[in-house]
């Protein structure tokens, strides 16, 4: 079984992003840009089923500008066999990446798609779900465990009312929660050895891909701030705070 | 003229309470019909319940066993043919939501709008991204279909002193058998709901561990509150998973929060920035809690709560 991984860069979840001054956008000239913590998870778990024999194939994918290379290579020295770099110099909503995600589906015929949960520059949230409509398969989102077993998926899913199971025929797509793995760290022979993996490079404009966008971001702001308060010195002055604001 | 359908979340039963602030979200868009979609086996009670949110013109009520649980695969097939007559389609951006929700819009062929904090005018929102550190505004395409989901802590709940009319449909559309629910594990708990309480006392990594976690309880039991936690807490194995608030846990707007033994990393503050009054516990002077805390208290959380129990 081959499985593919949703492998999106992003900026560095410790960066505190600040929004242009002429609201055009967030300043992102020298920042610093890592992988999505839910793609490091979700090819995580790829490289854990592959050594487990049940997968025999873990492909990267990513869809985005032609700088991308170093962060394939990345995945790459991580463990996975191969790359695939959709390139294009737009931006890419969610449904352009599922609808690609779809083309990369027919073509490469994987057991399995694993994706983030959402990727933490646009917080959408939305892609894993967008590619199993679109592919007609079942999704088993914001997993913390996956078991696979007679081509079928069976997955605990973090949900607000505690762990719900459900089962999955293969082909699926699944995307990660926080706590489904830890990634491994990258160790210097493997970024050598990714060196000679092959990176397929596909321009998005040939997959014949309908990238009509039908939300546009027309303002970026800063959130409203909050202040800093008060602080008290004591057990019994919070107690008498709280009482007089009437929450006590 | 717009018009919304406002999918319904429910469970054991019950509707969710985020149904009704999704109306609230609804009623900003000034449509003429709010209709608030039940999809369920035995829809009845909870499509009553919902009848009572004021704002709604019509609760439909979908009944099928293959509803008994909410999974997206099964559910979104019927949305979507149901989104037909809809300018709008809203969802609480609560797991249930965020899990159809996409699959909805895909199947309509439209981008989705995630996490709507207000609405501008019909077709446009505000959202946050990048764990809230900024706010964009977007705007929808007048051709096509709006789906959404609503960032519940930015919304009010609806009252529920109205009475619509309940109408069973029928939607003729074939469901796939490829996702099957297997269970649900609960957190069984008599405290408030986290995602709606007035009250929530959260403990993070400074609690130390499972055990010491009951002094978080005792003291949110005595003040009445709900119970949350960091997500170092939840990884740490001192509360279950449904606890953690934070970007990628609840987003929460209680009237009191108190952070106990969390630092207050961005993807924490993420989760309670519309909180009413926020109290910070920590022994270190310097955490970046203290920024955001409109009461501050520097100092041992096993020595503070015991004696804030005292003042009480
Ligand atoms: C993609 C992503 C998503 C994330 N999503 C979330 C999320 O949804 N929610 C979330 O919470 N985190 C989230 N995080 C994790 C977040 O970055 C922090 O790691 C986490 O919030 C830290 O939890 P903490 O404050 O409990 O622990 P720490 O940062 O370790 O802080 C513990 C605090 O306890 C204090 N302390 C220790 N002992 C005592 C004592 N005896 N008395 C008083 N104070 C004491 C310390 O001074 C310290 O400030 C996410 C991270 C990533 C990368
Ligand atoms: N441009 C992209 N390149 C690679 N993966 C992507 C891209 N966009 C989305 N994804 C995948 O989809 C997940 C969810 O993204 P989103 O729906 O944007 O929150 C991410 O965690 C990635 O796994």
């Amino acid at each position: 079984m081959k499985i593919l991984v949703g492998y999106k860069r992003v900026v560095d979840y410790n960066v505190r992003i600040q929004v242009k001054a002429d609201g055009m956008g967030v300043v992102t000239d020298g920042v610093k840009l890592s992988a999505n913590p839910f793609d490091d998870i979700a090819l995580e778990e790829a490289l854990r089923l592959r050594e487990k024999g049940l997968a025999e194939e873990v492909v990267v994918v990513t869809i985005g500008s032609a700088d991308l290379t170093a962060h394939l290579r990345n995945g790459l020295a991580m463990g996975a066999n191969r790359a695939i770099h959709v390139q294009t110099g737009d931006a890419v909503s969610p449904l352009t990446a599922a609808r690609v995600f779809l083309k990369l589906a027919e073509k490469e015929q994987p057991g399995l798609f694993i994706l983030g949960k959402q990727a933490i520059d646009d917080d959408a949230n939305q892609t894993g779900q967008m590619l199993a409509a679109l592919w007609d398969r079942p999704q088993a989102t914001f997993a913390s465990k996956v078991e696979l077993t007679d081509g079928k998926a069976v997955v605990t899913r973090e949900v607000d009312s505690g762990l719900e199971t459900i089962e999955a025929d293969l082909p699926a797509v699944i995307t990660t929660d926080l706590r489904l793995n830890e990634p491994r760290f990258i160790k210097l022979p493997d970024i050598m050895k990714a060196k000679s993996k092959p990176i397929e490079v596909i321009e998005l404009a040939t997959l014949g891909v309908d990238a009509a966008n039908h939300v546009t971001t027309t303002h970026y702001a800063a959130p409203a701030k909050r202040s800093k308060g008060a602080m008290v010195k004591d057990a019994a002055e919070l107690v008498a705070a709280l009482k007089q604001k009437g929450l006590l | 003229m717009s018009k919304v359908l406002v999918i319904a979340e429910h469970l054991d039963g019950k509707l969710n309470a985020s149904t009704a602030r999704a109306v609230s979200a609804a009623v900003a868009v000034k449509p003429e019909v709010i209709d608030v979609v039940v999809l369920s086996d035995a829809p009845e009670v909870v499509a009553a319940e919902a009848a009572k949110i004021v704002g709604v013109s019509k609760v439909l009520t979908v009944a099928r066993v293959e509803n008994a649980h909410a999974l997206a695969a099964i559910l979104a097939p019927q949305i979507a043919k149901l989104a037909a007559g809809y300018t709008h389609v809203f969802a609480p951006s609560t797991t249930f939501g965020k899990d159809v929700a996409p699959r909805v819009a895909a199947l309509l062929g439209v981008s989705q709008v995630s996490d709507v904090m207000s609405v501008e005018a019909a077709r446009r929102f505000t959202r946050p991204i990048y764990a809230g550190n900024a706010i964009v505004t977007v705007e929808a395409d007048a051709s096509s279909v709006v789906v959404a989901t609503i960032r519940t802590a930015s919304w009010p709940a609806a009252a529920s002193t109205g009475a619509a009319a309940v109408e069973a449909v029928a939607i003729d559309v074939a469901l796939p058998t490829h996702t099957r629910f297997v269970g649900l594990q609960q957190g069984k708990s008599d405290r408030p709901d986290l995602q709606s309480a007035s009250k929530v006392v959260s403990g993070g990594r400074g609690v130390g561990s499972k055990e010491n976690f009951e002094i978080i309880y005792k003291f949110a039991d005595r003040i009445g509150a709900a119970v949350g936690a960091s997500r170092a807490a939840v990884d740490a194995g001192y509360v279950p998973n449904e606890m953690q608030v934070g970007q990628t846990g609840k987003i929460i707007a209680p009237e009191l929060y108190m952070a106990i033994g969390i630092s207050g990393a961005i993807q924490h503050l993420t989760g309670i920035k519309d909180a009413g009054t926020i109290v910070a516990i920590n022994k270190d002077a310097e955490a970046p809690i203290f920024e955001v805390a409109d009461l501050g208290l520097v100092g041992d959380l096993f020595k503070i709560l015991p004696e804030l129990e005292q003042a009480l």
